[in-house]
C-alpha cells in the first residue's frame, strides 16, 4: 500500500479526519466564547457544561420523547440558549460593572453545579445515543473510507461557523454588536436595547455549544464529564487564534484539530499536549495570538 | 481595560483599608491567636485533619499572596502544588532523600516551574493570564498521566515519612504535625513579611493601577514575575509537605480541580486579606471531610458557595470582619 513518511497513507487520512471532527467542536465551541467575551467581556466558563446539555438534551429528546436527531439539531440548542438567557438575566447581568475575574469565577461555579447535578444523576459512564438512520453507512473515497455521520459533522459545523460570520460581518444586527462591542454607552445612546443585545448574544453563544454538544452525541457518547475535558483545549486555541476575532477562532480551531490528528500519527504520546505547545510557541512570537489584535 | 477594571472593584477591597499602628497590635494580637490554636487545636481535632487543613491554608495563602496583592488570577495553581508533590514524593520513596531534602526538591521544583510558566503567562492580563495558566497547568496534568516516575492513575503510594535530619522519626502524628505547623507558620510570617514589605507596597501599586506604576519607573513585568514565582514556590512547600503527610501523590493534586479549590477557598475566606485564605481553607477542607458522604453533592456544594461569594458575599469571611473593625486584616 501506498504510505506517507512511513505511515500508511489509510490511518494517515482516518487520523486526519479525526482531527477535522475534533477541529470542527473547537472551532464552534472557541466561536461561541469569542461572542461572548466580545460583547459581555464574561469568559464563559460554563461553556463546556452547556456543550454538555446539549447532548444531553438530544439524548432525552430521543429516549425519553422519541423525538429523533434532526428535531434535536434545532430544539437541544433553542432550549439550553433559553437556559442561557435566564442565567443571564438572573446571575451575569449582576456582574458587568466588576473586574471580569468575577465573570470567571461565577461561570466556573456555575459549571460545577452543573456538571455535579447531571453527574448525580447519570453516573459517569457515558450514555450511547445512535446515529440516525439517513446519516449511517459511507462513502468509498479512493484513499480511506468516509462514514456520512462524521463527514456530516464537519460540514454542519462548516456552515454554522460561516453562517454566524456572515452575520456578524455583513448583516445590520451585526454592525450593532460589533459596535456596541467597541462603546456600548455610545450605543445605548443611539437608541439600541444594550442589555437586551448582551442577554441574546449570551443565548446565542450557548446556543452554539449546544449545538456542538448535539453534533457530538453520536460520534462521541454522551457524559456528563466531556464538557470540562474539552473546555480547556478551547481556551488554548482562543489563546492561539486571539481573542478579538471570530474568524481567527473558527480558522484556529479547524487547524489545530488536524494538527493534533497529525500528531496522532507520528508522536502519539505527545497528542494531548501539542495544542498546549503550540500555545507556548504563539504566545513567545505573538502574545495577542495569531489573529488578535494588540490593545 | 483590566486595570481599571480593579480599580473599580477597590471598593470591596479590604486591603485598601488604610494601615495605621493599631492595625500592627491587631496583627500580633492574631499572630499570638493563631500559635496558641496551633498548640492546643490537636487536643481537640485529629491531626490528621489538621496537618490537612495546614497544607491547604498554605497553599491558599500562597495562592492569596498572587491574587490579592499581585491582581493576577492563576487558573492552574494546581500544577505547582501537585509537581512538588511528586517530585517529593518520588525524592523520598526513590532516591531515598530525608523527608527535609524531599520537600526542599519539590519546593525547587515548584519555584522553577513557576519561573517557566510565569516568565509565559505575565506576557499577557486580566482574563488571558488566567486562560494561559489553566492551559499550563493542563499541560503539566497530562504530562503527570503519561509520565513513567508519576505512576500514572496509581500516583506515587507508600511514601515513607523517614526521620527528620536523620534523628527524628516522623512516624508519629503529633510530631509530624509540629513539623507541618512549623513549616505553616513559616509560610505565614514570610508572606506577611512579603506583603508589608517595599516591595509588597509596589506590588499593590502594580495591581491598583498598573500604567501609573510603570510611568513612576517600576518594572511591572519584572514585579509581577517576582511574586509568581514566589507564590508557586510558596505552593510548591505545601504540596511537597501534603506528599509526606498523606505518603502519596496523585493525579488528584495536579488536575485543574484543585486550582479552582484554591480559587474557592480564598474566596471564601477573603481575597486580599493577610489571613482569609487560612479561615477559608478551613472552611472547604472541613465540608469536604464531613460532607463526603454525600458523594457528588460535594461539588454542587461548591458551586453553589462559589455563586454565593462571587454574587453577594465577595470581601469573604475574614474581609466581612475587616470591614466591621475598619482595619485590615
Amino acid at each position: 500500500m501506498t504510505t506517507i513518511f512511513g505511515v500508511p497513507m489509510q490511518a494517515l487520512f482516518g487520523q486526519l479526519l479525526l482531527g477535522l471532527i475534533n477541529g470542527s467542536f473547537y472551532a464552534i465551541l472557541s466561536l461561541g466564547l469569542a461572542i461572548i467575551f466580545g460583547l459581555l467581556n464574561i469568559i464563559n466558563f460554563t461553556h463546556g457544561a452547556q456543550y454538555m446539555m446539549g447532548a444531553f438534551v438530544a439524548w432525552m429528546l430521543l429516549n425519553y420523547a422519541g423525538i429523533g436527531y434532526w428535531w434535536a439539531l434545532l430544539l437541544a440548542p433553542l432550549a439550553v440558549g433559553l437556559f442561557g438567557v435566564i442565567l443571564e438575566r438572573l446571575l451575569i447581568a449582576r456582574l458587568y460593572k466588576l473586574d471580569h475575574l468575577y465573570g470567571l469565577l461565577l461561570t466556573f461555579g456555575l459549571a460545577l453545579i452543573i456538571q455535579g447535578l447531571f453527574r448525580n444523576e447519570y453516573g459517569v459512564s457515558g450514555l450511547p445515543y445512535a446515529i440516525p438512520q439517513e446519516l449511517s453507512g459511507g462513502q468509498r473515497l479512493p484513499f480511506m473510507f468516509l462514514p456520512n455521520c462524521r463527514g456530516w459533522v464537519v460540514v454542519a459545523s462548516l456552515v454554522v461557523c460561516i453562517a454566524t460570520w456572515l452575520v456578524i460581518e455583513k448583516t445590520k444586527l451585526g454592525a450593532y454588536l460589533r459596535a456596541a462591542t467597541e462603546n456600548p454607552t455610545l450605543v445605548q445612546a443611539f437608541g439600541v436595547n444594550v442589555p437586551l443585545l448582551l442577554t441574546l448574544t449570551y443565548g446565542f453563544g450557548v446556543a452554539l455549544a449546544a449545538f456542538a454538544g448535539v453534533l457530538a452525541a453520536p460520534v462521541y457518547s454522551v457524559n456528563p464529564n466531556m464538557g470540562a475535558d474539552i473546555i480547556i483545549v478551547v481556551f488554548a486555541v482562543v489563546v492561539i487564534g486571539g481573542m478579538g476575532s471570530i474568524l481567527g477562532s473558527i480558522v484556529t480551531g479547524f487547524a489545530l484539530g488536524l494538527v493534533e490528528g497529525l500528531t496522532k500519527v507520528f508522536y502519539p504520546e505527545a497528542s494531548s499536549t501539542v495544542i498546549f505547545v503550540i500555545m507556548v510557541l504563539v504566545l513567545l512570537v505573538k502574545p495577542a495570538g495569531l489573529f488578535g489584535r494588540t490593545a | 481595560m483590566a486595570h481599571s477594571a480593579a480599580a473599580a472593584s477597590d471598593a470591596a477591597n479590604p486591603a485598601a483599608i488604610p494601615e495605621g499602628k493599631d492595625a500592627k497590635a491587631l496583627h500580633r494580637l492574631v499572630f499570638i491567636g493563631i500559635a496558641v490554636a496551633l498548640a492546643l487545636l490537636p487536643l481537640v481535632l485529629y491531626p490528621v485533619f489538621l496537618m490537612k487543613v495546614l497544607c491547604f491554608a498554605l497553599f491558599a495563602l500562597a495562592f492569596n499572596l498572587l491574587l490579592g496583592y499581585g491582581g493576577l488570577l492563576s487558573f492552574g495553581h494546581a500544577a505547582y502544588f501537585g509537581m512538588a508533590s511528586y517530585v517529593c514524593a518520588y525524592g523520598a520513596k526513590v532516591w531515598g532523600l530525608s523527608p527535609e531534602l524531599a520537600i526542599l526538591a519539590g519546593t525547587a521544583t515548584a519555584a522553577l516551574l513557576g519561573l517557566v510558566f510565569g516568565a509565559l503567562a505575565i506576557r499577557r492580563q486580566g482574563i488571558y493570564f488566567s486562560m494561559i495558566t489553566l492551559a499550563l497547568a493542563q499541560m503539566v496534568f497530562f504530562f503527570s498521566l503519561q509520565a513513567k516516575f508519576t505512576g500514572g492513575e496509581d500516583g506515587i503510594q507508600a511514601v515513607p515519612r523517614g526521620s527528620l535530619f536523620g534523628v527524628v522519626s516522623l512516624a508519629d502524628d503529633r510530631v509530624l504535625y509540629g513539623l507541618v505547623a512549623l513549616i505553616f507558620l513559616g509560610g505565614l510570617l514570610l508572606i506577611y513579611r512579603i506583603i508589608h514589605s517595599p516591595f509588597g507596597q509596589v506590588l499593590k501599586a502594580i495591581r491598583d493601577n498598573e500604567p501609573r506604576a510603570i510611568s513612576l519607573g517600576y518594572r511591572a513585568s519584572q514585579y509581577k514575575l517576582a511574586v509568581f514565582v514566589l507564590s508557586t514556590t510558596l505552593a510548591g512547600l505545601a504540596g511537597a509537605t501534603k506528599a509526606i503527610v498523606f505518603q502519596l501523590a496523585s493525579l488528584t493534586d495536579v488536575h485543574w480541580s484543585m486550582s479552582g479549590e484554591v480559587v474557592l477557598m480564598t474566596l471564601v475566606g477573603g481575597m486580599g486579606t493577610v489571613f482569609g485564605p487560612i479561615i477559608g481553607a478551613f472552611v472547604i477542607v472541613a465540608m469536604e471531610n464531613y460532607l463526603a458522604q454525600f458523594g457528588a453533592w460535594v461539588t454542587i456544594i461548591q458551586g453553589i458557595v462559589f455563586v454565593i461569594c462571587v454574587l453577594l458575599f465577595r470581601e469573604g469571611i475574614v474581609g466581612l470582619f475587616a470591614r466591621m473593625l475598619k482595619k485590615p486584616l
